[in-house]
């Protein structure tokens, strides 16, 4: 049953994301009554291009990784629109939907908990195949075969139960498994934050071989700012559930023009013991996505602040050529209509 | 208390007096599968009010070496089986267990990773505070709680009086391992051992964490052991660092000279594979995006029935046939530059080898 996903234009981008959001519903007291809700993602917007990497960054609870799973419906999103490949995943049926999961993939962080414990590694890589139904046994244990020694695996391991692999072979059993179904969209949640900083390199290089081999579209979810940009061609920074600035990758790092983006940047530790900075620390913590501040989210830490700040929210604007933030300090290219 | 003025003044290194004495370290642990080497003869020394990182990958006995200080290494199955550890001279391997209780967050204190699971959920912040102080100083319940409520605001957390008496489950990531830091200096210890005190810690509350503790230390003059694996924090808070593989520590430098000189060919591929920020590298062209990272290949050693020879010499591009046999002699090649690797004097500036 081929979607006819081959023969599509290729100016069709991979993924497209139209207003997005997902409230979880908090409940209360004991009739569990609705309280009130968490906007994990509220209206987030992004597309990627065939053979693009979107690199999406945030501190913890920003809703990065509700987006992940909101993409491809592991959990349903409270509105918005998801296109994959031109196709709108919101309103398939649950058959539809697992066909389309052919087209995106996801690789989780924790490659401990995201396998199962009691399937064998070749099992875990084959699954999607039998899930699918491609092949014959013999045909499916060849393509695993392959899938192992294409990630860097010997396909001897394939009897191995996960727990007899270190963690950046796990990851790289989760990327064999993606890789199953020759999607054209690998959404990967955090997949080298676990790792060491010597496994995490050869992790990024087979990501980024893979990509150029396969032309693969990546959502790349991270909080490491320089593994973010070291694989991404254009990035995403999040903050309580919006994107508040979107920009191709140089151009954000080298002039980030949202404060958050400047204040993210100033607190990555760099590896040069000489390279004294000034450094911009922000103060104080994450508010709460239940109840966020009203206006831009990030005044109560912003050391621009203004009085419009803390009633207003700043619409996503195209500050530069290309260059998209949200915050009132910064003119638009041309006016909003 | 009284120390302080003095511990100030103290600040080079050079000058300093030596506070911890850690030599020929072995932690070891009996398991089923045989012995597992997690600290194997590791030796080092730290000066008063100096900051010392020790740096490694998951596995290479860096928490094991500061839970032994402390003597916290699990037993059974763990054990230190040989060597000295010296604090201001005496000996904390020799010590019964109601004196090592003494010293334990009285002159020498850790700060651990999880300061959700390290913090008791049950006591207030305040109450956990001046367990410590009570138990280390003559002061009644009421003057320990003034402390405790004095330490708080000293790391900075707003209403600090209000703040003493609530639990930890109602203070976020970062404020808690403001409390734990605050709870790790109450006693003014000679040194504090820092494990990974922000790795769970996102990046702007970091910052934060990592500017206070070096504020603290500079003021109180307390010697710091910051235990990471980030070079990014180790370039931005260490005077010196000892680079660990394996249970053994394979190079020590100052942080400048490790950086810009690095001698043993695992510092050099720990170096070259983290992704740099080009917009903040001062190589901005070499650093520039979307190259290929140097890679170290293999996987970190289970520390279970180690080869001989070098511990790196499996994953090492420069092995040859001694390094296989026999673990390279730990030498000083230049003034305060120690390597423990058989080729280290050929690959000396050989950083993108």
């Amino acid at each position: 049953m081929p979607d006819g996903a081959n023969d599509m234009n290729a100016n069709v981008p991979v993924l497209d994301v139209r207003n997005l959001k997902k409230h979880f519903p908090v409940r209360k007291g004991l009739l569990r009554k609705v309280a009130g809700h968490v906007y994990a993602v509220d209206g987030v917007s992004f597309s990627i291009a065939r053979g693009q990497t979107l690199g999406l960054v945030g501190e913890s609870g920003c809703g990065k990784s509700t987006v992940a799973r909101a993409v491809i419906r592991l959990i349903e999103p409270t509105s918005g629109e998801v296109r994959i490949l031109g196709r709108d995943i919101l309103s398939l049926s649950k058959d539809e939907l697992r066909e389309s999961r052919r087209q995106a993939q996801i690789i989780f962080q924790d490659p401990f908990s995201s396998l199962n414990p009691r399937m064998s590694a070749g099992e875990i890589v084959g699954e999607p195949l039998l899930v699918h139904g491609i092949g014959n046994k013999k045909e499916r244990e060849e393509r695993v075969a392959a899938l192992f020694d294409r990630v860097g695996l010997r396909a001897s391991q394939m009897g191995s139960l996960p727990h007899q692999f270190s963690g950046g072979q796990r990851q790289r059993i989760g990327i064999a498994r993606a890789l199953a179904l020759d999607p054209q969209l690998i959404i990967g949640d955090e997949p080298v934050s676990a790792l060491d900083v010597s496994i995490q390199a050869q992790v990024i290089n087979l990501l980024m071989d893979l990509q150029a081999e396969k032309n693969l579209s990546y959502l790349f979810i991270a909080h490491d700012l320089a593994v973010v940009e070291h694989i991404s061609h254009r990035v995403a920074v999040m903050y309580l559930g919006r994107v508040v600035e979107h920009a191709e990758t140089r151009a954000l790092f080298s002039s980030p023009q949202h404060p958050y983006t400047e204040a993210l940047l100033s607190a990555v530790p760099v590896p040069n013991p000489r390279l004294k900075r000034q450094k911009r620390l922000v103060q104080g913590d994450v508010p709460s996505p239940i109840n966020p501040p009203p206006g831009c989210h990030f005044h109560t830490r912003c050391p621009y602040a203004t009085e419009q700040c803390k009633v207003e929210v700043p619409p996503l604007v195209e500050v530069a050529p290309d260059h998209w933030a949200a915050c009132h300090l910064r003119k638009p290219l041309v006016a909003v209509v | 208390m009284e120390k302080v003025a003095e511990k100030v003044s103290a600040d080079t290194p050079a000058t300093a007096k030596t506070v911890l004495e850690v030599e020929g370290l072995k932690t070891y642990f009996f398991v089923r599968q045989g012995v597992v080497k997690a600290v194997d003869d590791i030796s080092f020394s730290l000066k008063a009010g100096e900051k010392l990182a020790i740096v490694g990958e998951s596995g290479c006995g860096k928490s094991m070496t500061a839970l032994s200080i402390l003597r916290l290494v699990p037993d059974p199955p763990g054990r230190i089986v040989a060597g000295s550890i010296k604090l201001d001279g005496k000996d904390l391997l020799k010590l019964s267990d109601a004196e090592m209780r003494k010293i334990r967050g009285n002159q020498i204190s850790m700060i651990f990773q999880e300061p959700m699971t390290s913090l008791n959920p049950v006591w207030s912040i305040g109450n956990q505070i001046s367990e410590a102080v009570m138990l280390h100083q003559n002061v009644s319940r009421h003057e320990a709680f003034d402390k405790a409520v004095e330490m708080l605001k000293l790391v900075k957390i707003p209403e600090p009086s209000r703040r003493a008496r609530e639990y930890p489950h109602q203070l976020s990531g970062g404020m808690r391992q403001r409390a734990m830091t605050a709870m790790a200096l109450a006693c003014n210890p000679h040194v504090l051992l820092a494990d990974e005190p922000t790795t769970a810690l996102d990046v702007t509350i970091q910052a934060q964490i990592l500017d206070l503790i070096l504020e603290l230390q500079e003021r109180l003059g307390t010697a710091v052991v910051l235990i990471t694996h980030d070079l990014g924090v180790v370039a931005e808070t260490a005077k010196r660092v000892i680079v660990m593989y394996g249970g053994k520590i394979v190079e020590e430098a100052a942080v400048e000279d490790l950086f810009e000189n690095p001698l043993h060919p695992y510092t050099q591929g720990l170096l070259a594979a983290v992704p740099h920020l080009a917009a903040l590298s001062t190589q901005a062209g070499e650093a520039a995006s979307r190259n290929r990272l140097k890679e170290i290949p293999g996987i970190v050693p289970a520390l279970v029935n180690l080869p001989k020879g070098c511990v790196f010499a499996p994953r090492c591009p420069h092995a040859s046939d001694v390094c296989r046999n026999e673990y390279p002699p730990y030498e000083m090649k230049q003034p305060g530059h120690g390597v423990a690797c058989w080729h280290a004097g050929k690959l000396a500036g050989g950083a993108h080898a």
